[in-house]
């Protein structure tokens, strides 16, 4: 099972043709205290690039965007009942929704995790 | 995620001005601080526990908050307290030595300028301490205003330490058993750790606890030994943000700035008595239009439904679907574990209760009028 990410600071785990989403470990840590998030329909088609989620912490407000095009399949209600969830444990249990991926080559030209630490790295 | 939304970046403009240190700046940074541009100044926007641990703590204990950033200053002169009446609208004349006022600098439309707190420390010296997005601008006006007699000393070789908390007094005590003594808004120079400090009894949280004006090469050694304390523990802006709202005080800049009155604020109470009599102030006359007439809008507290906050910005909608004014602050209260907001709102709607809504991501979050403060103020009597 492979991880890519965004430079927006998104994780997608790739099954078959379902792309599991979620925030960084670097996301949750810039955002604080998170308190409440708000998750997309099942259901509904996306574009890379389109807001899907929200994420807000005491001070801050964020949107996740779809890293892929595709249609959202789950969607961890978890994380909207216990949004604290998303701090303590980013890259796992704190996941936000799943896509089903119609093109896997898109999945690939994401960065791999040595790319996503290099390129945190320039935003130091 | 957007980059813009993640509050710890620092602009990479290279054109963008360095930014000022505060004189603890070391010790901040010891302390795992993650620092941001504030007003120009590198500042603490929390520590490793994060702002709703620093929040839980300052409401339980006490945090210690760094706000060397705020603009100190003296006005010095017999006729230092006439001088400053000429531009804020609060009895200043009438301080009584050691103790401390809240006021408005205000523009001749009634608009405020700035908020800040004044003390009395002598017949002819009084102490300032003005926002620090502000105080360039504040300097100036003060000065061009000031008869010959009458003298502005900024201060730049001080720190400003806030210890704020119910656990504050006792924790203050046990290092300058003077402190103890000084009412809510009373002033006095006291010795913490052998350096000679200004302190007075207030704050910006809603609890008790005190400002502390330190000698800058000394406010590392005064930090680190409250810090010693076992009830204390350090905040940052951001835990000052929650608690403040909360408390219901309005932060210059957001919620309110050279286009809102005192009326429209809420802030009439800053008038003096004495004052209102004689409407010697600038902006007298449009603001006691506003006092007889009713301002068009009015600031009040916001409680929105469900979890979501809305922010800074967010549109107002009436129940009617007419426009109703703008949410200035929000966030998530993390005392009552909900959203809170202030936002100003046309006079029909300021009722306690009234339902609103407030647009958030292009999308009506019913919302209702509630009274402030959110949480009750624990001052000292």
């Amino acid at each position: 099972m492979t991880t890519r990410y965004t430079k927006d600071h998104e994780w997608v785990r790739l099954e078959g043709y379902v792309a599991t989403v979620g925030i960084t470990e670097h996301a949750q840590e810039a955002l604080g205290d998170i308190v409440f998030i708000e998750l997309p329909e099942v259901g509904r088609e996306v574009e890379p690039g389109d807001a899907c989620a929200v994420v807000e912490s005491v001070k801050a407000a964020s949107e996740v965007m779809a890293p892929l095009a595709g249609k959202v399949i789950e969607t961890n209600a978890t994380i909207v009942e216990e949004p604290a969830l998303v701090n303590r444990e980013a890259e796992g249990d704190g996941w936000f929704f799943k896509l089903e991926i119609a093109d896997s080559e898109a999945f690939d030209e994401l960065m791999d995790e040595t790319e996503y630490t290099a390129f945190l790295e320039t935003l130091e | 995620m957007p980059q813009d939304a993640i509050p710890n970046d620092l602009p990479d403009d290279p054109t963008a001005p360095v930014l000022r240190t505060v004189p603890a700046d070391a010790l901040h940074r010891e302390l795992g601080a993650r620092m941001v541009a504030f007003a120009g100044y590198s500042m603490p926007l929390q520590y490793a526990r994060g702002i709703v641990a620093e929040h839980t703590q300052t409401r339980n204990q006490a945090s210690l908050f760094d706000v060397s950033h705020m603009g100190q200053a003296w006005l010095r002169g017999a006729l230092a307290a006439e001088a400053l009446e000429r531009l804020v609208p609060g009895d200043i004349v009438g301080l009584r030595e050691g103790r401390q006022r809240y006021t408005l600098l205000l523009n001749e439309a009634g608009g405020i300028l700035d908020d800040l707190m004044v003390a009395r420390r002598a017949h002819d010296a009084l102490f300032v301490v003005v926002n620090a997005s502000r105080k360039e601008n504040d300097a100036s006006v003060i000065a061009a205003s000031l008869p010959d007699s009458v003298r502005l000393e900024v201060i730049e070789d001080r720190a400003l330490l806030a210890l704020q908390g119910p656990a504050a007094a006792s924790v203050l005590a046990r290092l300058a058993p003077d402190a103890d003594k000084l009412p809510f808004m009373g002033v006095a120079t006291v010795t913490i750790d052998g350096s000679a400090c200004d302190v007075s009894r207030s704050g910006y949280t809603g609890e008790d606890g005190f400002e502390i004006s330190v000698p800058g090469d000394a406010a590392e050694r005064v930090a680190g030994v409250l810090l010693a304390q076992p009830e204390v523990a350090p905040a940052g802006l951001g835990a000052r943000d929650s608690l403040r709202l909360e408390a219901g005080l309005c932060l210059y800049g957001q919620d309110i700035d050279e286009l809102t009155t005192p009326v429209e604020a809420g802030l009439t109470w800053t008038i003096g008595k004495r004052r209102k009599m004689s409407w010697d102030f600038p902006g007298a006359l449009a603001i006691r239009d506003q006092l007889d007439n009713g301002p068009h809008r009015t600031r009040v507290g916001i409680r929105p439904d469900g979890r979501a906050p809305a922010r800074a910005g967010a549109l107002i909608v009436a129940s009617d679907g007419t426009g109703a004014g703008t949410v200035t602050s929000g966030l998530f209260s993390p005392t009552l574990s909900a959203p809170i907001a202030m936002g100003y709102v046309r006079r029909d709607l300021a009722a306690d209760g009234t339902p609103l809504a407030l647009m958030v991501r292009d999308k009506p979050l019913p919302a209702r009028v509630a009274p402030l403060p959110f949480v009750p103020h624990r001052y000292r009597s």
